[in-house]
């Protein structure tokens, strides 16, 4: 087993994605955004594609770098950090993973658009208002040698923006995965007002047609396919909640720090000083299961569940306490829009409900562990 | 050979050993109080097995495998150490010896003490035959502990020492003491403290249980009148015991913090437990299936922090003070954890030696996790200014 420290390729990553990421996407390009209405900048998601990003897990053979999820979660760990807005998740981490388990001219040549910028995917399978994957109700009936697409999708982050889309439905003895263009006939998107300021849409499929070559993988079996491109997007969006713990953590520290009230720093006040340092050992014993599951996903897919699922809890559960303490502990100017921290806020709150909340992932842990 | 097969070549010579010479009865994997040789003059082994496994281990130094050989160690490297757990843990093994001696002298004197003082000290640790105990803290000295009192009166070849030390862990069983002693009481707190040795037989010390709301014994009252301590007698130098107190500590909170992270590991799984003492249809009551999952993940995560600890220190990344962090989040787990299970015993848990054993006394003993060693609060207090930089 790869041990548990950072290696050299990866700190110089971090480093690297970190310069970057301060001059095109401080916190502010989150919020610019916003004021102009708007979910999705194009033309840094095609910096990113032309830093080596988009193609962090496509293959070499089609045309990614392919550095494994371990870097991947570097990568999306900075990007929390200052909140940056990218359809890194849904297309570089998930829609990649997807597609590369699955070997043939399609998937390489839409692997080689990913890797490239060309093309943005979004994942369509909550019907409800929680990740359930099993429980997906939406059909793909049989027809001739294709399949009629009908139902409902919502929360499918990226859906407004996304050129193309995976959605998992149920065919006749069990569930498979389809990957249609977003605009094919029946398709119809409503944007969803996100509390976190980035693109999600609500998709109503009505009677839409997909070919045999529109299944990524085989027929009825969906998660051979999908159960992989999960575990990679949940341990990257795990890294990436780890990033804004660290935001928003560093940013309350500065505050006590510098923060006035009854003649010294509050920082003295040992109330506020035990709770910070209780918000920092939470913080380092949830990275600890965030770089294990990149090890894990990188040499032990097979048995990756657990430290994933781990790794999700942990973060979902770490950075809600940061973002508490850090509203709590700014006081006032905490609860206004015109300072950053609601922005960490907000997005904490999507991330711990996307691709499974604590109890979902809290639950498979039980069952892994003989609960 | 390449180093990895170094390391397996390693392996199956321990393994056939282990077959050999770990006696059948040792193969339980028990871990109560008196299922591991403490050591020390005082020691009633529990049976020859004990006996015969504690002798043959310490010929080969495994009873502190990774010391140097010429201190009674096997001199095994971080890899071999690895190795050599992984393969105790295979058979179920016992640990042939425990005690502060291995767990906290031996590391201090290993890095503070003078060659001679190796030579001296460690190899009957590594043997069992000198047990010690730690002398600390004091009546007016708990997470102020730098304002010990007992003194060391400096008489030219010797110290005369006077004072008390509490809660001192099985200072009646224990041969020798290291203790914190003031010999400067002119100097700011921290910098008139020396870190002495003490025959518990010496004229002058006395030793008194203290009866714990366990119902057992563990700590005592230990009382210095007119000690004679030479001065060979003392690790590091006059006046700087803080430093090899603060050396430690941190050894004494990782030990700690692995009893609560020790669960992801080789010990059982919570779950199991609770479903088990829950009753055949398994863990059905859902407020307490709950708390058992999140001190699972907690429980799985804090094991991997242990671990990347470990994993930097080798690749010569600091882990700054993690022990502390450590020491507090093993210790609040594994509170919660007794509380939990206490929770699904039920009345069967309430009773002393009852259908759960000792569950009562095992859930009160953890209740001093979070005290002993550093306290909670000093913990945080630590990280607060140490790693977050905080004005205090």
């Amino acid at each position: 087993m790869a041990k548990l420290v950072m290696t050299e390729d990866e700190t110089m990553l971090a480093d690297s994605a970190r310069g970057f990421l301060d001059s095109e996407a401080p916190v502010k390009a989150l919020r610019d955004l916003r004021d102009a209405g708007k979910t999705h900048d194009a033309a840094l998601w095609n910096k990113m594609a032309d830093m080596g990003w988009a193609g962090v897990l496509v293959p070499e053979s089609a045309g990614g770098s392919d550095m494994g999820s371990a870097a991947a979660n570097v990568l999306a760990h900075e990007m929390g950090k200052t909140l940056v807005v990218s359809p890194f998740l849904s297309t570089a981490v998930i829609a990649a993973t997807a597609l590369r388990q699955v070997s043939d001219a399609r998937t390489e040549a839409a692997l080689a658009k990913i890797a490239t910028g060309d093309v943005t995917y979004a994942l369509a399978v909550d019907e409800g208002t929680k990740f359930d994957p099993n429980a997906v109700q939406m059909t793909a009936k049989s027809d001739g040698n294709g399949f009629r697409l009908s139902g409902k999708k919502q929360f499918v982050v990226d859906g407004g923006l996304a050129d193309r889309l995976l959605v998992l439905a149920r065919t006749d003895n069990g569930l498979s995965l389809f990957d249609i263009p977003a605009d094919r006939a029946g398709v119809t998107r409503d944007a969803s007002n996100m509390i976190d300021d980035r693109d999600a849409a609500r998709i109503t499929f009505e009677d839409v047609e997909a070919t045999g070559d529109d299944l990524l993988g085989t027929v009825d079996q969906a998660m051979d396919v999908l159960r992989p491109a999960l575990q990679a997007g949940q341990a990257a969006l795990a890294a990436e909640m780890s990033g804004l713990t660290a935001g928003a953590f560093g940013m309350t520290v500065g505050y006590l720090k510098e923060r006035k009230q009854f003649g010294m720093e509050i920082g003295r006040f040992q109330a506020l000083q035990h709770r910070a340092a209780h918000l920092w050992c939470e913080i380092e014993v949830t990275a600890s299961a965030i770089l294990h599951a990149g090890r894990m996903l990188d040499h032990d897919p097979e048995n990756a569940a657990l430290a994933v699922s781990l790794a999700k809890a942990r973060a979902t559960a770490t950075a809600q306490l940061a973002v508490q303490e850090g509203v709590q502990m700014h006081g006032g100017i905490g609860m206004t829009d015109a300072f950053d921290m609601g922005f960490y806020m907000k997005r904490a709150r999507v991330g711990a409900e996307w691709l499974g909340d604590y109890s979902y992932h809290a639950e498979q842990v039980a069952a892994l562990r003989g609960f | 050979m390449s180093g990895n097969q170094t390391v397996e070549a390693f392996r199956a010579e321990l393994r056939g050993w282990l077959e050999d010479n770990c006696p059948q009865e040792m193969r339980d994997g028990g871990m109560s109080e008196d299922a591991i040789c403490w050591g020390g003059t005082q020691w009633t082994f529990s049976s020859s097995a004990q006996k015969d496994w504690l002798e043959r281990a310490a010929a080969k130094g495994y009873t502190v495998p990774t010391w140097p050989v010429e201190y009674g160690g096997a001199g095994l490297n971080r890899e071999e150490e690895k190795v050599f757990h992984e393969e105790m843990a295979r058979i179920n093994a016992r640990s042939p010896l425990q005690s502060f001696g291995i767990w906290m002298l031996g590391p201090a004197l290993l890095h503070f003490g003078t060659h001679e003082q190796k030579l001296h000290y460690l190899p009957p640790i590594a043997r069992g035959e000198i047990r010690w105990c730690q002398g600390y803290s004091e009546p007016g000295a708990g997470s102020d502990l730098a304002s010990v009192q007992t003194k060391g009166a400096d008489q030219g070849d010797h110290w005369l020492v006077n004072g008390q030390k509490i809660w001192t862990s099985y200072a009646d069983k224990a041969d020798w003491i290291f203790a914190l002693i003031r010999t400067d009481t002119d100097a700011p707190k921290h910098k008139g403290i020396s870190f002495l040795l003490i025959d518990m037989n010496d004229a002058g010390v006395e030793t008194r249980p203290i009866k714990m709301i366990s119902g057992i014994s563990p700590f005592c009252e230990t009382f210095f009148s007119d000690v004679k301590v030479p001065k060979h007698q003392i690790v590091g130098e006059e006046n700087r015991g803080w430093d090899v107190a603060k050396y430690l500590l941190t050894h004494e909170r990782e030990m700690i913090s692995g009893g609560g992270a020790g669960l992801s590991g080789g010990g059982r799984e919570l779950g199991a437990i609770l479903a088990e003492s829950a009753g055949e249809d398994g863990l059905t009551d859902a407020t307490l299936r709950a708390d058992a999952m999140r001190c699972e993940i907690d429980a799985l995560a804090i094991g991997l922090t242990l671990e990347r600890y470990k994993d930097q220190s080798e690749a010569g990344q600091g882990a700054g003070d993690a022990s502390a962090m450590l020491k507090y989040m093993g210790t609040e787990l594994n509170k919660q954890r007794h509380e939990l299970l206490m929770n699904a015993g039920g009345s069967d848990a309430l009773e002393w030696d009852g259908p759960l054993g000792n569950r009562a006394g095992d859930w009160l003993r953890t209740k001093a996790n979070s005290i002993e060693g550093g306290t909670s609060e000093v913990m945080l207090s630590i990280v607060s200014r140490r790693v977050l930089g905080l004005p205090g």
